[in-house]
């Protein structure tokens, strides 16, 4: 009897010591999340401070929103305006979004309600294999196959049917802002599919079966309590696509047609920011052209973070709407 | 009292067999339930309490696997026969479950008037009504009159159930299945929810599944007692608690067991 009172208080002290020690490792935890978390905010500020500093060449004529603004990129002649990569990295990265969400919140909407489960099993680790396949890859195949069916079959029916639209008008190429849109699209819909996917799951049963028990079909069910209940996670992976989009490099330039040009066709060529920078940083040889270049990279830098910023604003709000 | 079990009135199982795969979970029930009375469902844990009761609005089929055979019916029709459509089916015979769900995306409002909504348009005034009728008859007007635009998660838990037996309500179903609609809750919710049921049973017919005898004897006109999937016996309930037929039923309604 004794000696089991002494066991406990033993093994009490030992947990003590246990505890002692578990606070301590937690706070170390919590010392080092902390440092990491500080390090990345101290490398943004520090990235942007770096480009802004190396691109005041490029603004050195007429500040920043000149530069901005400027909408010819000459280097022969050293005029640098980065208007036509800004357009053509908005555009292109909208108008697969445009695409991609209802591609990618309609299949997720398939694969978590309503296909069965052998189905749902068998294409979901095939959509992240999708996501996870290098852009190099999609953009040979963008040349290759997608470029060739945009020119030949594509845009002559939209230019035949949908003519009298500017955007539909033109010489159909097959490389420009809609091939380069599409193939965005193509990367950003497997993400926006698994992740939409995975919220959908998460979503109750008590909840969808007391719609259900009030006399709801499937699709008022899903309509009613799935998707306002998952819409703030599929907002969120619209954005995260978003994120991608803006930053895709390789496969827009392997199908956009590289041509700075603003152009209200969406079969013209076009340029990205990201595209430009990787395109002409080797052959920048002069101090201007080069701080140019640097000076879009800090542009791609804020565009990213507003339009990152607008986006979790519109989650916010509308998550707390309810 | 055998008179009034007719087959054209009321809820009548007949050799009712319910399946999760291939376990069967309710070995052949029939039982008739008279309209506008209560009916309690009592038994141990997993005795089959709850599938038989998500049977009588076609619940069960939700589940994975789940299946059926024999019949149930309701009114002179078996709601499982071919051209019966279940969604009419649980908007007759509504439901209200264990744990208390009210809609977390939508407000006090919106969740009384959600099943009522799925039946085309309705003015603006007649969904206040609704609203006020129902939540008066669940006993919650005077505690949410002032809030119907707050989150139904913000109520406490014996409010979010008096929520949702509004929302039952509102759709005006003939027959209200309750699983256990008070184990979740604390005891002044527990008596709410009870003399709530006595207000409704001269409207409803009301089936009703509980843990606690007490609340079986003091809330219903009958009683079935449910053990291992099947049905061993069903009385008025002051006859089974007085006088049970079998050893079984004494022997859990006495404590013995379960
Ligand atoms: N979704 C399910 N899948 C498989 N078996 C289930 C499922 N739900 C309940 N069961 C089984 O069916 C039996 C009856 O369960 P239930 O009707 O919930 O009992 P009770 O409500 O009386 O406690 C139990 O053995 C339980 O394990
Ligand atoms: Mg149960």
């Amino acid at each position: 009897m004794a000696a089991e009172i002494d066991d406990i208080i033993v093994s009490e002290r030992s947990r003590d010591v246990q505890r002692k020690t578990f606070i301590r490792a937690d706070n170390i935890f919590k010392a080092v999340i902390g440092f990491f978390a500080f390090l990345v905010i101290v490398i943004l500020v520090w990235l942007g401070i770096q480009l802004y500093e190396s691109s005041q060449l490029a603004f050195a004529s007429g500040g920043i929103w000149r530069f901005i603004k400027g909408s010819t990129w000459d280097p022969v002649t050293g005029v640098f305006g980065a208007l036509p990569f800004i357009y053509g990295t908005l555009l292109t990265s909208f108008l697969s979004l445009l695409i991609a969400t209802p591609l990618g919140v309609g299949t997720a909407v398939f694969l978590a309600e309503l296909a069965p489960k052998w189905l749902k099993r068998g294409l979901q680790p095939l959509v992240e294999l999708l996501a996870g396949i290098p852009s190099v890859i999609y953009g040979l195949w963008g040349i290759f196959v997608l470029s060739p069916l945009m020119a030949n079959t594509v845009e002559p029916f939209l230019m035949d049917r949908f003519g009298f639209l500017p955007f539909f008008t033109g010489y159909p190429l097959g490389i420009g802002f809609l091939t380069a849109s599409i193939i965005l699209a193509i990367m950003i819909v497997p993400f926006i599919i698994s992740v939409s996917t995975e919220i959908l799951s998460t979503v109750p049963v008590p909840l969808t079966e007391g719609m259900y028990a009030l006399g709801a079909t499937r699709w008022e069910t899903l309509k009613k309590i799935a998707l306002p209940y998952a819409k703030s996670g599929i907002f969120g992976s619209i954005v995260l696509a978003l994120a991608r989009a803006l930053g895709e490099t390789m496969a827009v330039t392997m199908v956009i047609g590289n041509t700075p040009q603003i152009s209200k066709s969406l079969f013209d060529p076009g340029y990205t920011m990201s595209a430009v920078i990787a395109n002409e940083f080797t052959e920048a040889a002069s101090a201007n052209y080069l701080s140019a270049l640097i000076a879009i990279a800090f542009i791609l830098l804020l565009v990213t973070l507003v339009v990152n910023a607008v986006a979790r604003w519109l989650i916010w709000r509308t998550t707390r709407m309810k | 009292m055998s008179n009034s079990n007719d087959i054209n009135s009321g809820i009548v199982a007949q050799d009712l067999k319910a399946f999760f795969g291939n376990i069967e979970v309710l070995k052949g029930i029939s039982v008739s339930m008279q309209k506008k009375k209560v009916t309690a469902l009592i038994g141990p844990s997993g005795c089959g309490k709850t599938t038989f009761l998500r049977t009588l609005n076609r619940m069960h089929e939700l589940a994975r696997n789940a299946s059926i055979k024999g019949k149930v019916i309701v009114d002179g029709t078996d709601i499982y026969s071919p051209g019966i459509d279940p969604v009419l089916v649980r908007r007759k015979i509504g439901m209200v479950f264990q744990k208390p769900n009210p809609f977390p995306t939508m407000t006090i409002y919106e969740n009384v008037v959600a099943g009522l909504k799925l039946t085309g348009r309705h003015s603006r005034k007649e969904l206040d009504e609704v609203v006020e009728r129902t939540l008066v008859q669940a006993a919650l007007w005077d505690e949410v009159k002032d809030s119907l635009r707050k989150s139904g998660a913000s109520l406490s838990g014996g409010q979010q159930q008096r929520l949702c037996i509004a929302r039952t309500l509102a759709v005006n179903p003939e027959v209200i299945l309750m699983d256990e609609p008070a184990s979740a809750l604390d005891p002044i919710s527990t008596a709410k929810i009870e003399e709530l049921i006595f207000q409704l049973k001269d409207t409803y017919t009301i089936v009703i599944v509980t843990h606690n005898m007490q609340q079986a004897a003091r809330v219903s006109d009958f009683t079935a007692f449910f053990y291992l999937g099947e049905l061993i016996e069903f009385n008025n309930t002051r006859s089974m608690f007085t006088r049970p037929q079998k050893k079984q039923t004494e022997d859990y309604i006495t404590g013995r067991f379960g």
